[in-house]
């Protein structure tokens, strides 16, 4: 149990998506221009990520891993098909946004308002496949650490959206260089938010 | 038919020196930030980086550029991604078998091409209209202009923050303060957040440069 929580404390803050790795940024910088629409896909992704990671990890797990297929047969517990994971992710994540996607628009259609343009876009978010690739890299070894990390991936990636939206909210009103404007001073002011982010760096529970 | 189009002809060359300014995928575009920069602390991970992302870039939008006239409309994204995320798995292949300790370092950041948005940014803008050959340069240049980026997020990083470039060492050994000189390396460089301020400041300078990319 206390591992779990480690991992979610330690996926929000200390190996947070945007800060430590720089994924998802496209839509970091496309998205941030005012808190409410940052919310929105961040609450997305969060969603997106939850789902997709655990699935990835069963069918990393129990198909594609050297030796996954033995619980079929003892013939095969010698195939490793872990060459084919990156088409079998990209493949998951953009049939479950398209799922998703469907599912909100029939049970949730206040929601799906809200997130609608939002949901297409995240099967191309690069921290939803850095994501899986992370949890195949870092062999969790149950599933409730899996969540764990996905859920503190999502959240430390709504976090770093929200922040940068409301600072860019403030932003406007400032006088930044001309040649500065827009996306210069957005790339500091993200390094000096990772600077921020590193004193987290170390921490255990 | 129409006559035969040179390879090397003006607009040929422009497709290809166009992302190199005002076409820029990243500093003017904001394409494919995401998959690389992470990988930009020494300079030979983001020199193989930068030559994975040229192969894929160009080779995809060739491949879709000659499907473009069977592909149905509704269902391009997933074919896209499909072809994508097969030829990266032929470089991540490729690297495993003949440069496993650059792979290593490299990680997740291979598979994270499939993602990157300049490819599918430059599917969907340029070689879904347009004929194989000049989708192809495109897709190069396109490659070549993000590498040359890379390359010199890289280059900063890893002179200012080892003193060395490619492994060599370029700060001669007697100027470091432990050896009685007065020199030491920047530690902060090599931090993740470095990355990003540099590359704003990358930005600062070609928009002080050519001034029509201002924002208003």
């Amino acid at each position: 149990m206390e591992n779990i929580i480690g991992i979610f404390v330690k996926s929000i803050f200390v190996d947070n998506m945007i800060f430590a790795y720089f994924l998802g940024m496209c839509s970091y910088l496309a998205v941030s221009k005012n808190v409410k629409t940052a919310m929105g896909l961040g609450i997305a992704v969060i969603f997106v990520i939850t789902i997709t990671v655990p699935v990835n990890y069963l069918i990393n797990n129990y198909l594609l891993a050297e030796g996954a297929l033995s619980w079929l047969n003892k013939r095969y517990a010698d195939i490793d098909l872990s060459f084919l994971s990156f088409i079998v992710f990209i493949a998951v994540i953009a049939w479950i946004v398209q799922v998703v996607e469907m599912v909100i628009e029939k049970f949730a259609p206040v929601l799906y308002n809200q997130l609608g343009i939002f949901l297409p876009l995240i099967a191309v978010n690069c921290a939803v496949m850095g994501a899986s690739l992370f949890m195949q890299e870092r062999e969790f070894t149950n599933i409730g650490e899996v969540f764990s990390f996905s859920i503190g991936s999502g959240v430390g990636w709504l976090l770093g959206i929200i922040g940068i939206a409301a600072i860019r909210e403030k932003l406007s009103y400032s006088n930044v260089p001309a040649p500065l404007r827009g996306l210069g001073i957005t790339f500091i002011v993200t390094g000096l938010m990772a600077i921020a982010f590193m004193s987290f760096s170390g921490l255990t529970i | 038919m129409s006559q035969k189009e040179p390879l090397f002809s003006a607009k040929n060359i422009k497709l290809f020196t166009d992302p190199f300014n005002s076409g820029n995928p990243i500093t003017v575009l904001v394409l494919g930030i995401c998959s690389a920069l992470a990988v930009t602390v020494k300079l030979q991970p983001a020199i193989v980086m930068s030559l994975s992302v040229i192969i894929v870039t160009g080779l995809a939008s060739f491949i879709v550029s000659l499907l473009r006239n069977t592909i149905p409309n509704r269902i391009r994204i997933i074919v896209q991604l499909v072809v994508v995320a097969t030829l990266v798995i032929l470089v991540d292949q490729i690297l495993k078998a003949f440069a496993y300790e650059v792979s290593k370092q490299l990680s997740v950041f291979v598979g994270l091409i499939i993602t990157n948005c300049i490819i599918m940014g430059r599917i969907e803008a340029f070689a879904l209209g347009n004929k194989p050959l000049p989708s192809l340069i495109d897709g190069l240049g396109n490659g070549a202009a993000y590498g040359m980026i890379l390359v010199t997020v890289a280059f900063v990083r890893e002179l200012f923050g080892a003193g060395t470039l490619l492994g060599y060492r370029i700060v001669p050994d007697a100027w470091y303060l432990k050896n009685g000189g007065f020199y030491e390396n920047n530690g902060l460089i090599i931090l993740p957040p470095m990355a990003l301020i540099l590359l704003g400041i990358i930005i600062w300078i070609h928009r002080i440069i050519n001034k029509s990319l201002r924002d208003k």
